[in-house]
């Protein structure tokens, strides 16, 4: 089991690698010159001087290779240099809008995971009845509806609502609050975010956990549960539900990473100021080093993920941890 | 005494896109306390779909139990409350499957499937129930039983995980085990030590067994009384060394042609059954074997010939020759 674990870490290098290469390379193919864009913002006129001192300041000068050679070993060290842009440490830029990303991720992974794995299993376990045709309804608009057109029609049936209701529209902050700073306020800004990410992300896992069900409930050992004269509950808990979370707990790993990427557009909609939003601007400015740095960052969240997956999988099945 | 188990006119279909299987096509036949009945029969012939159907455990959908009664120490349990059934699952009528590669749960341990049994139905708490799983471990032949209750049934042999799957059958003291095919999944050695294992726990239980198995050898040595299966139908049924010596249906002497017997001098070689089993969608109003019957005549398309006693007591075979045959073949087998 830890020998596993070790192995699957160790694994992780030569993707990390991998990545960082990736958008080195990629960042520099994008035509476009952050000195350029910093010396004219003014929309004054600037001097050669000027931009060869600007390429200096921020190591451009250098050959590409030692360029490289700098991002890697800086990154193996957690050092992630200072943003081309405004000039600060660009871990201080990134754990200034972390929190937000983080506890939208994390909320919608548990909304999530609370919808999908009791509607799957009850959809199975009543196969073609109407409760059935419901969730599979509801599961089906989930994944064909892109998630920014959820978050605007989301926004509006809030404003909407509360006009109704409260007499007056309410919109959600925007100016984020940790959750142990003050909890409702931090909760109502990134509830609809996470709600709209989350029902997405629930409709993808609660088909897995539909067919999976399924597939299980045909198996011989469930027979053998049966003809045990095991009670239903038992039968579904304990026999099925288990052996089902194999593919499900797969699913939820990879979306969970696919959702890192998707808060780019969703903190658009809402307007928040997380990691998402951070990236787009990084990469608008030509900001090589802090694009840099949230690109690995969300490949590490990515990898790391898939770590526990793995180990979430050794866990429950134990032809894998007795390997 | 009335019989343990009783079963009249069983029948169940299943429903598929080319048309209704009647798998089990108005089966009777009775098991007395106590005794080992074999049920044999071609793949196909219902003998999987009769033992189902007595416990109520034909998937449905497609399957459902279409007609009859059984019996079992004078109750109906065709018509028992779902709660009903499931004390006799397991409590009263154990069940023993074909593949014991995927019959237990693969993410449960060995000590956790067997133990549920007994929660469920004996309400045991953990420590007794442990305690009794060490015992029936020791009493199905398992040795080191501590160690084993914590393994999961990939890490066990075939063999083992079959005497996992008859310790949980006899976890709590059935009147009559299923075994449906047992031993077809496991290597010929190990084959004979779990059916000696299944007679003698039978007899030290003074349980009935019911035996579905394809191999008349099985019978001839393990079986008081035998029921030939065709199509969803029993052909043939009487005392094991009655059918095994004077068979009367064409259909068994074909069966007993197409396996080795220890009884006789080393046969040339085994003549497998001609023809291919009847498609159960498409089955005309006559004998269902007559296509593949070397003896069949006219009259055999008319109807689907009953029960009818043979010479010996309490032997039955449904043949309209079945007499001629039956002196026809003393001189030839
Ligand atoms: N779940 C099912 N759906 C549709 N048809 C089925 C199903 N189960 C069994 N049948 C059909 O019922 C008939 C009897 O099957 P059954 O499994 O009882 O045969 P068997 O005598 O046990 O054969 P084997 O020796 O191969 O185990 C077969 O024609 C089979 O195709
Ligand atoms: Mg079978």
């Amino acid at each position: 089991m830890y020998r596993y674990i070790v192995k699957r870490i160790l694994l992780m290098i030569p993707t990390l690698f991998g990545a960082a290469a990736l958008v080195f390379f990629l960042m520099r193919l994008i035509p476009g010159d952050i000195c350029v864009i910093r010396l004219g913002s003014g929309g004054t006129s600037f001097t050669e001087q000027a931009l060869a001192a600007c390429h200096a300041e921020i190591g451009f000068d250098k050959p590409l290779w030692l360029q490289f050679v700098n991002f890697v070993w800086g990154f193996c060290r957690l050092d992630l240099g200072t943003s081309m842009w405004s000039g600060k440490p660009v871990a201080y830029e990134i754990a200034a809008r972390f929190p937000v990303s983080l506890e939208i991720a994390i909320l919608a992974t548990i909304i999530a995971v609370i919808i999908a794995i009791p509607l799957g299993t009850i959809s199975a376990l009543k196969q073609n009845s109407s409760t059935d045709l419901v969730v599979r309804t509801f599961a089906i608009a989930g994944i064909a509806a892109p998630s920014f057109w959820l978050g605007i029609i989301s926004l509006l049936v809030v404003l909407d609502l509360t006009q109704i209701f409260l007499g007056k529209p309410w919109m959600p902050p925007i100016d984020y609050v940790p959750l142990w700073q003050d909890p409702l306020r931090s909760l109502s800004i990134v509830i609809l975010p996470a709600v709209t990410i989350g029902y997405r992300y629930s409709a993808v896992a609660m088909r897995m956990t539909r067919s999976a069900m399924l597939e299980v409930l045909r198996e011989d050992y469930i027979r053998t549960a049966r003809a045990k004269g095991l009670i239903n509950r038992i039968i579904v808990n304990r026999h099925a539900l288990k052996n089902a979370m194999l593919p499900v707990v797969t699913v939820i790993g990879i979306e969970f990473a696919f959702l890192v990427g998707g808060l780019v557009v969703t903190e658009q909609v809402f307007n928040l100021n997380g990691v998402g939003r951070l990236l787009v601007q990084a990469v608008q400015n030509q900001d090589y080093t802090l694009t840099q740095a949230i690109v690995m960052l969300i490949v590490t969240i990515s990898v790391l993920s898939n770590l526990v997956v793995d180990v979430l999988y050794a866990w429950l099945d134990p032809r894998i941890r007795f390997a | 005494m009335p019989p343990l188990l009783e079963v009249t006119n069983l029948s169940t279909e299943f429903r598929t896109g080319l048309g209704t299987v009647p798998a089990v096509d108005g089966i009777s036949y009775t098991v007395d306390r106590g005794e080992t009945v074999a049920i044999v029969g071609e793949s196909g012939s219902g003998k999987t779909a009769s033992a189902l159907a007595l416990l109520r455990l034909i998937p449905d959908p497609p399957g459902r139990i279409s007609g009859g009664r059984v019996l079992f120490n004078g109750r109906d349990l065709l018509r028992l409350s779902d709660a009903e059934m499931r004390e006799v699952r397991g409590g009263d009528i154990g069940m023993v499957f074909q593949e014991p590669m995927t019959s237990l749960n693969p993410v449960l341990t060995i000590g956790r499937q067997i133990t549920e049994t007994l929660e469920q139905h004996r309400g045991a708490d953990r420590i007794t129930a442990h305690h009794r799983a060490i015992e029936l471990l020791g009493l199905v032949g398992i040795a080191d039983p501590l160690r084993r209750l914590k393994q999961y049934p990939h890490q066990l042999s075939g063999g083992m995980r079959q005497r996992i799957m008859i310790a949980i059958a006899i976890a709590c003291d059935p009147k009559l085990i299923i075994a449906d095919e047992p031993t077809t999944a496991l290597d010929v050695t190990i084959q004979a030590q779990i059916l000696e294992l299944m007679k003698s726990l039978t007899r030290r239980l003074d349980a009935a067994l019911i035996v579905i198995t394809h191999n008349l050898g099985v019978v001839a040595r393990y079986a008081n009384r035998v029921n030939v299966m065709y199509a969803g139908r029993i052909v043939e049924s009487g005392p094991a060394q009655a059918v095994y010596h004077h068979p009367g249906h064409p259909y068994t002497m074909a069966l007993l042609r197409s396996v080795p017997r220890l009884d006789r001098p080393r046969q040339a070689r085994l003549d497998p059954i001609a023809g291919q089993p009847p498609d159960l969608t498409r089955l005309d109003g006559g004998c269902a074997f007559r296509p593949r019957c070397r003896f069949a005549v006219e009259a055999c398309a008319r109807r689907r010939p009953a029960m009818a006693p043979t010479r010996a007591a309490g032997h039955f075979a449904a043949c309209l020759r079945s007499d001629e045959i039956a002196v026809a073949t003393e001189v030839a087998v």
